[in-house]
C-alpha cells in the first residue's frame, strides 16, 4: 500500500490517537491487510506506541498482519453444518486451494477461514465467499463455485 | 488531602483520600499478596490475588484492593476462609501456566494451593503486565507489548525498539513473577540477529 494513501487516511481522522481503530479498519478494508510500514507510520503520526498498535491489531479478528487473498472463503463448522458434512466440504476446499484454515495461497487469490454458524443453518452446509452465501454445498459443486472467482 | 480512618483486620488505620485499600494496608504494615501490582505503575487489577472483603452498609462484598479506594469508616478483612479459597484457586490456575515459578510456589505454600490441580498449559507468562506497563509507563519506550488475546495472548518485543533500548535497561527483568520475560527477550534478540545475518 502506498504510504501517501496511509497518510491521507490518517489525516482524515486528524491524527487523533483515539481514532486508531478507525484508521486501522480503513486500511484493512482497502488493502486487505496491515503492512508493517503502515503501522509504523500510524504509530508516528498518531503518537501511539507500536507495541500498543500491535496489541490491538492482533486482538481483533478483523485485522490481519499478513497478506490476505482477494477472496475470503469462510466454511461454516457450526453444529447444523457439521452434521450435514461440513468437514467434507472443508477437506475438498483445502484440496482444491492447497491451503489450510488461516492461510492464503501464493497467488493471493483465496484466504481460508472456518467459522461457527453463519446464521442460516437451513442452508447447511454453508460456504461463504466474500460475504456471498453458497448454501447446500456438495463436494462435487465446490470446484465450479471456486472457479467463478477471479 | 483529608485524612480518613478505616479498619483493616480489626486494626484502626489512617490513610489519605485517594489511597487504595492496598496502599492503606501496606502503610500500616498489613500484608496483602499481589502479583500484578507495582508502586510506580497505575493500578491494573489483572491478577485478582489481592482480593479482600469489605463491609458496606452491613453487607460484605469482595473487592480488588489494589484498585479499590480506601474510604472513611470502611471495614476490611484481608484473610477469611472465602478469600483464602479464592486466592488458592487463582494460584492453582496460574500454576497451570507457570508451575515452577518461584513466586507462585511460595504463595501456593501459604494458601495450600496444589500445583497440579489443573491440566498444564505451560506458557510461563501469567499476563501480569508488569513488563509491558513498566516499559510504557516508567521508561516510556513500549519496547514490549502484548499480542493476541485469550489463551493465545503473549508478550512480544518490537525488535527495532528492543535492539535500541533494552540492552542497557533490562529493568523489567526482575519484575517478572515467572522469569519468562528473560527467555522471551533473549529469543527475540537471537531472532533479530539471525535475521540480520540472513538479510
Ligand atoms: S512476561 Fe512476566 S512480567 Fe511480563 S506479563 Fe508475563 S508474567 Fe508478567
Ligand atoms: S451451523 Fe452453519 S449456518 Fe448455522
Ligand atoms: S495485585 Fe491487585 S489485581 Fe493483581
Amino acid at each position: 500500500m502506498d504510504i501517501a494513501r496511509v497518510d491521507q487516511i490518517i489525516d482524515k481522522y486528524e491524527a487523533e490517537p483515539s481514532s486508531l481503530i478507525q484508521v486501522l479498519l480503513e486500511i484493512q478494508a482497502e488493502n486487505n491487510w496491515l503492512p508493517a510500514e503502515a503501522l509504523e507510520r500510524i504509530s508516528e503520526k498518531l503518537q501511539v506506541p507500536l507495541a500498543r498498535i500491535q496489541h490491538i491489531a492482533t486482538f481483533y479478528k478483523a485485522f490481519s498482519l499478513v497478506p490476505k487473498g482477494r477472496h475470503r472463503i469462510h466454511i461454516c463448522m457450526g453444529t447444523a453444518c457439521h452434521v450435514r458434512g461440513a468437514t467434507r466440504i472443508l477437506d475438498t476446499v483445502q484440496e482444491l486451494t492447497g491451503i489450510q484454515p488461516g492461510e492464503t495461497d501464493l497467488e493471493l487469490k483465496f484466504s481460508l477461514e472456518t467459522v461457527n454458524c453463519l446464521g442460516c443453518c437451513a442452508l447447511g452446509p454453508v460456504m461463504e465467499i466474500d460475504g456471498e452465501t453458497h448454501g447446500k454445498m456438495t463436494t462435487a459443486g465446490i470446484e465450479d463455485v471456486l472457479k467463478s472467482y477471479e | 488531602m483529608s485524612d480518613i480512618r478505616l479498619q483493616i483486620d480489626g486494626q484502626e488505620v489512617a490513610a489519605q483520600q485517594g489511597m487504595t485499600v492496598l496502599e492503606a494496608a501496606r502503610g500500616a504494615g498489613i500484608e496483602i499478596p499481589t502479583l500484578c501490582h507495582h508502586e510506580k505503575l497505575e493500578p491494573y487489577g489483572g491478577c485478582r490475588l489481592c482480593i479482600v472483603e469489605i463491609e458496606d452498609r452491613g453487607r460484605t462484598k469482595l473487592v480488588v484492593s489494589c484498585v479499590y479506594l480506601a474510604a472513611d469508616g470502611l471495614v476490611v478483612r484481608t484473610r477469611s476462609e472465602k478469600i483464602d479459597r479464592i486466592r488458592r484457586t487463582i494460584l492453582e490456575l496460574l500454576m497451570a501456566h507457570a508451575p515452577d515459578a518461584f513466586e507462585l510456589q511460595k504463595l501456593a505454600e501459604e494458601y495450600g494451593a496444589q500445583r497440579d490441580r489443573f491440566e498444564k498449559e505451560p506458557m510461563f507468562c501469567i499476563h501480569c503486565g508488569l513488563c509491558v506497563r513498566y516499559c510504557a509507563e516508567v521508561k516510556q519506550k513500549s519496547a514490549v507489548g502484548f499480542i493476541d488475546r485469550g489463551i493465545r495472548k503473549e508478550i512480544s518485543f518490537i525488535p527495532e525498539i528492543a535492539a535500541r533500548e533494552c540492552e542497557p535497561c533490562k529493568e523489567c527483568f526482575p519484575l517478572c513473577p515467572t522469569s519468562y520475560l528473560q527467555a522471551a527477550y533473549v529469543l527475540t534478540r537471537s531472532l533479530a540477529s539471525s535475521a540480520d545475518k540472513v538479510g
